[in-house]
Parts: C-alpha cells; sequence; structure tokens
C-alpha cells in the first residue's frame, strides 16, 4: 500500500456477516494485484472441494500504484474457475481501483455464502444488503437500483452480475461499472454460488501525499503523463479504440470468423472499427485515472413492443466484442453486433466465450451433431435473431443443451461431439487473433488462457523467428507479472519499461532494482503453477483442437507437431522455473 | 489580468478524474474527493459527465452566507478563503446553487483559487483558465 510496508486486506465471511481487516506484512513483497491476489488465492483455496463450493475465496486485489500514478487503473480478481476448473483470473477497470485505493484497502478476500441474496456496501463499515428483490434482474437494471441506494457518485464502484451469474453459467462475467467486465473464467458462477449479488465500493477517504515525496511524486507523475498524452497511445486507442484491428488483422488472415472456419471475413469492412465510428459511436469514456479512455460507446435504438416503442440504448464495443459477437457468427453490420452486445451485456455473460460457443453451436447443428430439440431453433451464421434468443437461453438453463452449452465449448462438445471445430484453448474460449503459433501456443500455455496473459499475437505480427517464439512468450508472461501487480493498464505497457516502474515505485516509497523486480516476476508466476498443480493442472493435458490447424493464419498453415512442442518448450521451461 | 476557471467543453470529457486528481495534488493529496472541482455522470457511466466548478461569480452567494468573514471578494470573481475565520459550519456549500463547494474530511469547504493547475492535466481540453 502506499507508503506504507504491509498489505491492508478486508477479509468478509458472507455466511456470518462478518468482516475484519488484516495488515499483512509478508504479503508486501508480492506488490499488489496479480501478486498479492495470487499469493492470497494460495491461501485461501480449497483444492478438494468444487470451485462452487460456498468455502472458495473470491479475491480482489489493486496495486501500489493505483489511481496515484497515470493509466493504473485495473483491479485483479483471482477465484477457482469453475470454467477451466483451474487458476482462475480475471482484470477490470472501471472505478474501481480508486474506489479501493480511497477505501485504504489493497485486497478483499470473499468466502462463505448469504442465507439469501444479498449485496454488499463497502464505505466506512461493511454492509450487508438484502437483494432479494434483485435476483433475477439484468446487470442494468441492478446497476440503476444499487446507484440509487448508495452515496458517492464519482468516485464509487459497482460491480454486479445478471442472470447467467444466478444461474452459474461457468463463463458468467461480473460487470464493474456499466462498460468494465472481469469477464473471463467465470467470476459471476462464483458471486452467483454466493447469492452475492453485487459489491458497492465508496472511496472518498483523503490520503495525504508526504512532504518530503511531493516533488519526486508531481515530476515523476508528470511525465508518465506526458508520455501517455503525447505519444501514439492516445491516438491508436482513444480515436477508433481497438476495432481499428478488424481490418489490418482480416488482411493477414488473422481474423477469427464463422466459428474460424476462416479468417478472412467477407463483412469486415462492414464491422469494421472505422464502420462503427461512423455510424454508431456516440461517446468515448475512461477508467479513473487513464487519460486514454479506449471505452467506446456505440448507440442503438431497441424496439421494445409493437407499435413503434423504442429506447435507446448505449453499449461499449471493442475488437474483442466485434470479433466475437460479430465475425465469429457471421452478423454484417454494427447496429446488428451491437444489439447481441446489449443481451449478452444484460445477462451478464463473458463476451467471448458467448460469442465462441454459439459459433460451435451453429457449427455444430449444420453438421447434424445436434438438432433442433436441442437448440429449439435453427442456427445459421449472420441470423441474428436466434442468437439473441439463444443467449437467454443459455443465461437461464433452458434445457439440458443449453446448461451444456453453458459451461463452455469444451464441456459441450466433448458431450455432443464436434471437438474438432470447438475454439477453445486450455478449456477457455479463443480470442480474437488467430496469427500463428504465437498465438495458439500463447492462449494455451497462458497462465489464464488469455490473450493478455503474453500476447502471442503480437509476437507473431513482430514476425518472430519460429524457434524464438517460446522464449518470447515466457518473457512477456514474467514480465507481465509486473505490470499487472500494479496494476498498470496493459494499453499503457509501452509507457512502463522497467526505467519508468522504478521510478514510479520510488515516487510512493518503494525502493526495488532491476533485479528484485524480475525475482518478485518469478515468485508471482512460480505461485500461480503452485495453484495450478494443486488443482491437478498440467500443460502436459493441452490438446489443441483441429481447427486451429486447418485454418490459415498471418503465418500460413500451422502444423501440429510443431505447436505440440512448442507447449513441450514452454513447459521445460517452468518446470526449470519451479526449481 | 486575473483568470478565472471556465468549463469549455463538457462534450469531450472521457471522466478520467486527472483534473480533480491534480486540484487534489496541489492540496498535498491523492485522493480526488479531496479537489475543488467535481466531475460526475448524471445516471452512472452511461450518462453524460457533468463538471462541476466554481462559476467565479461577481455577487457570490458563499460569501454572502458566510457570516464570520472566511471568504472574501476575489479579484476576477469568486472567492478567497481565510482559513483562521472559518467554523466549518457549512453554510457557504449549501448556499452555493451550483454546489461548487465541498467540505473535505476536516471540514473546511474546498474553495476553487482560479489557480489553472488542473486544466493542464485535462487531456481532452474541456476545461481552461480565461483572461477578465
Ligand atoms: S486505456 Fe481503456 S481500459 Fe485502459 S485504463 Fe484507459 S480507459 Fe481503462
Ligand atoms: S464553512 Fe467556513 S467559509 Fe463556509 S460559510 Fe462557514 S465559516 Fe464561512
Ligand atoms: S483552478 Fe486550481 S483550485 Fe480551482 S479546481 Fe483547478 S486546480 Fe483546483
Ligand atoms: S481531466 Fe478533462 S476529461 Fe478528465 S475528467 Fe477532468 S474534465 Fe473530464
Amino acid at each position: 500500500m502506499l507508503h506504507k510496508d504491509f498489505i491492508r486486506v478486508l477479509y468478509i465471511d458472507l455466511t456470518n456477516e462478518e468482516y475484519r481487516f488484516e495488515e499483512r506484512r509478508d504479503l508486501f513483497k508480492y506488490l499488489g494485484g496479480t501478486g498479492v491476489a495470487a499469493k492470497l488465492l494460495e491461501e485461501n483455496i480449497k483444492p478438494e472441494l468444487d470451485p462452487l463450493d460456498p468455502a472458495q475465496p473470491i479475491i480482489f486485489a489493486n496495486g501500489p500504484l493505483s489511481f496515484v500514478m497515470p493509466v493504473c487503473t485495473k483491479v485483479v480478481a483471482t477465484f477457482y474457475s469453475p470454467h477451466t476448473r483451474e487458476y482462475g483470473e480475471s482484470h477490470a477497470g472501471g472505478r474501481l481501483a480508486m474506489a479501493m485505493r480511497f477505501n485504504n484497502i489493497d485486497a478483499i478476500v470473499i468466502t462463505g455464502r448469504a442465507k439469501h441474496p444479498e449485496y454488499l456496501v463497502i464505505d466506512d463499515k461493511v454492509l450487508f444488503k438484502d437483494a432479494r428483490a434483485m435476483w433475477g434482474l439484468s446487470v442494468e437494471d441492478t446497476g440503476k437500483i444499487l446507484r440509487q441506494h448508495t452515496s458517492g457518485s464519482g468516485i464509487r464502484s459497482s460491480m454486479r452480475i445478471g442472470r447467467s451469474g444466478e444461474n452459474l453459467v461457468s463463463y458468467a462475467g461480473v460487470n464493474v461499472d456499466t462498460y468494465r467486465h472481469f469477464g473471463r473464467l467465470g467470476l459471476g458462477a462464483v458471486f452467483g454460488s454466493k447469492l452475492l449479488k453485487g459489491i458497492v465500493i465508496i472511496g472518498d477517504e483523503p490520503v495525504k501525499i508526504p512532504k518530503e515525496n511531493m516533488k519526486k511524486y508531481r515530476e515523476v507523475y508528470d511525465s508518465i503523463y506526458d508520455t501517455v498524452t503525447k505519444t501514439d497511445v492516445m491516438e491508436k486507442y482513444h480515436a477508433v479504440g481497438t476495432s481499428i484491428n478488424v481490418l489490418p488483422l482480416n488482411e493477414m488472415n488473422s481474423l477469427p470468423s464463422l466459428n474460424l472456419q476462416t479468417t478472412r471475413y467477407e463483412h469486415a469492412e462492414n464491422i469494421s472499427g472505422e464502420r462503427f465510428a461512423k455510424e454508431v459511436l456516440v461517446r468515448k469514456v475512461a477508467c479513473s485515472g487513464c487519460q486514454i479512455g479506449c471505452i467506446h460507446i456505440g448507440q442503438f435504438r431497441r424496439e421494445f413492443d409493437d407499435g413503434y416503442e423504442y429506447e435507446t440504448v448505449n453499449v461499449s464495443y471493442d475488437h474483442e466484442l466485434v470479433f466475437a459477437l460479430g465475425s465469429f457468427v457471421g452478423l454484417k453490420n454494427p447496429e446488428e453486433v451491437l444489439q447481441l452486445i446489449d443481451v449478452v451485456e444484460r445477462e451478464g455473460l463473458d463476451a467471448i466465450s458467448t460469442g465462441v460457443a454459439l459459433g460451435w453451436a451453429t457449427e455444430a447443428y449444420k453438421r447434424g451433431i445436434i438438432t433442433i430439440d436441442d437448440t429449439l431453433m435453427p442456427f445459421e451464421f449472420g441470423v441474428l435473431q436466434n442468437y439473441m434468443a439463444a443467449v437467454h437461453y443459455i443465461a437461464t438453463g433452458k434445457n439440458e443443451f443449453y446448461k451444456s452449452l453453458g459451461k463452455g465449448v469444451d464441456f459441450a462438445s466433448k458431450k455432443y461431439g464436434g471437438q474438432d471445430f470447438a475454439c477453445h484453448l486450455g478449456g477457455n474460449e479463443m480470442p480474437g487473433y488467430h496469427t500463428g503459433y504465437g498465438s495458439i501456443v500463447g492462449f494455451s500455455v497462458g497462465s489464464r488462457h488469455s490473450h493478455l496473459d503474453n500476447a502471442g499475437y503480437s509476437i507473431d505480427q513482430a514476425r518472430t523467428k519460429e524457434e524464438d517464439i517460446v522464449k518470447k512468450i515466457f518473457e512477456e508472461e514474467l514480465e507481465r507479472n509486473i505490470l499487472t501487480s500494479l496494476v498498470i493498464c496493459l494499453f499503457a505497457r509501452k509507457v512502463y519499461n522497467r526505467d519508468t516502474i522504478i521510478k514510479a515505485l520510488d515516487a510512493v516509497g518503494i525502493t526495488l532494482t532491476n533485479s528484485e523486480l524480475t525475482e518478485i516476476a518469478k515468485e508471482i508466476l512460480r505461485t500461480k503453477y503452485r495453484i495450478k498443480e494443486k488443482l491437478g493442472y498440467s500443460l502436459d493435458q493441452i490438446k489443441i483442437p483441429k481447427r486451429f490447424f486447418k485454418t490459415i493464419t498471418l503465418n500460413g498453415k500451422l502444423d501440429e507437431e510443431k505447436a505440440n512442442n512448442m507447449v513441450k518448450e514452454y513447459k521445460a521451461m517452468i518446470d526449470e522455473l519451479m526449481k | 489580468m486575473p483568470k478565472v476557471l471556465r468549463v469549455v467543453d463538457r462534450r469531450r470529457c472521457i471522466g478520467c478524474l486527472s483534473c480533480r486528481q491534480a486540484c487534489a495534488r496541489l492540496r498535498g493529496d491523492y485522493s480526488p474527493s479531496n479537489a475543488a472541482l467535481d466531475v460526475k455522470t448524471a445516471g452512472g457511466m452511461s450518462g453524460e459527465f457533468i463538471i462541476t466548478i466554481c462559476m467565479s461569480c461577481e455577487d457570490p452567494a458563499c460569501m454572502e452566507a458566510c457570516k464570520f468573514g472566511a471568504l472574501t471578494k476575489r479579484n476576477g470573481g469568486g472567492v478567497v478563503f481565510h482559513k483562521d475565520k472559518c467554523t466549518k459550519c457549512g453554510a457557504c456549500a449549501r448556499a452555493c446553487s451550483v454546489s461548487a463547494i465541498r467540505m473535505d474530511k476536516e471540514g473546511y469547504p474546498i474553495i476553487c483559487t482560479h489557480c489553472g493547475y488542473c486544466t493542464r492535466y485535462c487531456p481532452h481540453r474541456c476545461i481552461a483558465t480565461k483572461e477578465v
């Protein structure tokens, strides 16, 4: 924590409606974010119990630079993932990191199960509030109620789940401040299993800047601020936003489309970032403490009844959403994509997993692996209405089939068939890049099977030599443990090189050398692998579905054996690290 | 020429809070709650941003409300705060019709000095100082 030598952990027990604080000096060396959250998970996880057992913990951690340095905006959540049934970690921005900071909380550990649906308000005290009337409500409606019933507008953060979380869909997410999410790996289901509908944190406490640090702090803040606002990150992420990637990726045969049957999408032009900007973009917003403002909000009219009854709806979009709920399921224009995003948002599902699940189901239906008795309606790429209905069915577990689809494509394809074209890596649905060995191996071995673990896709785009790819993946995975411990938004990763990180930490009273940081990164990665091991996970289990080798990438068609050898090579590096 | 703080274009605001952070920093605090200006949304993040600043009134209601002489007229508009005279009664905050005054945790009002420091940290040129 800022100018102190401990991590202040808030422990909340939902079963007994009790809470306490602990000042943990021993956690200080894990910095914050992913480091502290992984360590706290290791301490509190119950490997012998189900991921959704009440005894399992939910952990949140911000970092020593949260809000006080530019673009240090994220909070890391760790949990036992009900989706992959191994290490679960997810990141979200919004106002959460700031609200925790100015409530003097560095980490939160939540265990137990409420006696009935509840939400938490964390202000001067922790209040356990009745949420029975909100159970079954959408993310959007829940957000409105939470806002109405709490103070601190502008400096509070509000998390909530939708119906999918209540119904334990294994890729249900947690919405944070409307436009950000703990999307991946099923934190929403863990909330649901605890009957926890939401959490509001109010951050209105002052935190004094020590006089002796003032000069240094201002200097370092100013220099980082200048780099952020004067370099091309602003242009790249603020102007068109990450969906600027849609067209170039398509040009490079890397945009996963139609359940990864192709990486060149014939309607790419129509769902490009530029097209979104021209047709539906209405606003851009930022996480608290971020000058970039990458969050792009599009608007459409929702017809809620016959007789020309319309309302305007705002939803945020970015590259991952445009791929998963656009090219992957064959939608053809921004308006359609926004409509599908909207239902996914209201139900509180992870957008990537949902899109990939719909893509798989469509192909499985076409091939006759599943029938209309399962799906209750025909599935066809590009047909929006049925997809919208299917999202509701997944969220509510309409029948046996939708319950299975709500456990992800790995699970569903094991049950129904079609494993070859179930586009997951390590049990997590694929993100929006099919660029080469870097992407498929990177997602497979990444500690949370996310494109943000090690950015294998950018290693591919840099046209790295094949023999160097695994080494690069490993190095990037290690380095990101530092960034995500502090917790810096990865869009500012180029701004925060080691030099800058050391200076920024020094300005808030933490002195660390380059080699000490490297050691910390290693210890954090080791912690994650210790947890994985406890949960029975091994990199030996990785099996990359055939489809990834059939469809062309930027680096041509990929060879299965080569990819498997790369996974082995990575495993050897991890084994070495664990010694 | 005296200067005053003005909102130039709130439509460009992304809600980053850099301005609030800057003002708080000037006051020796990290917390945006400790700033003389406020950025909020009307109805959660999906609403528009509202930037609330001191309007540098010619005839300030806050000053009128202060019965202890802790607020005096500022050249160019707005008020000057004299902490030694302040009794933390909060009458100034209640009197301001745009709610530009908030109280800090010690109970003192946070009064904008129109110094313009915050404007240097707005990445989207929403606020600026103007000579009057
Ligand atoms: S770049 Fe985007 S996600 Fe990152 S901190 Fe800024 S607004 Fe949030
Ligand atoms: S709080 Fe202080 S400045 Fe405001 S009216 Fe009372 S005495 Fe005057
Ligand atoms: S002009 Fe100065 S005092 Fe007023 S809000 Fe800006 S930084 Fe604060
Ligand atoms: S710095 Fe500018 S963009 Fe950011 S919140 Fe303040 S007024 Fe809005």
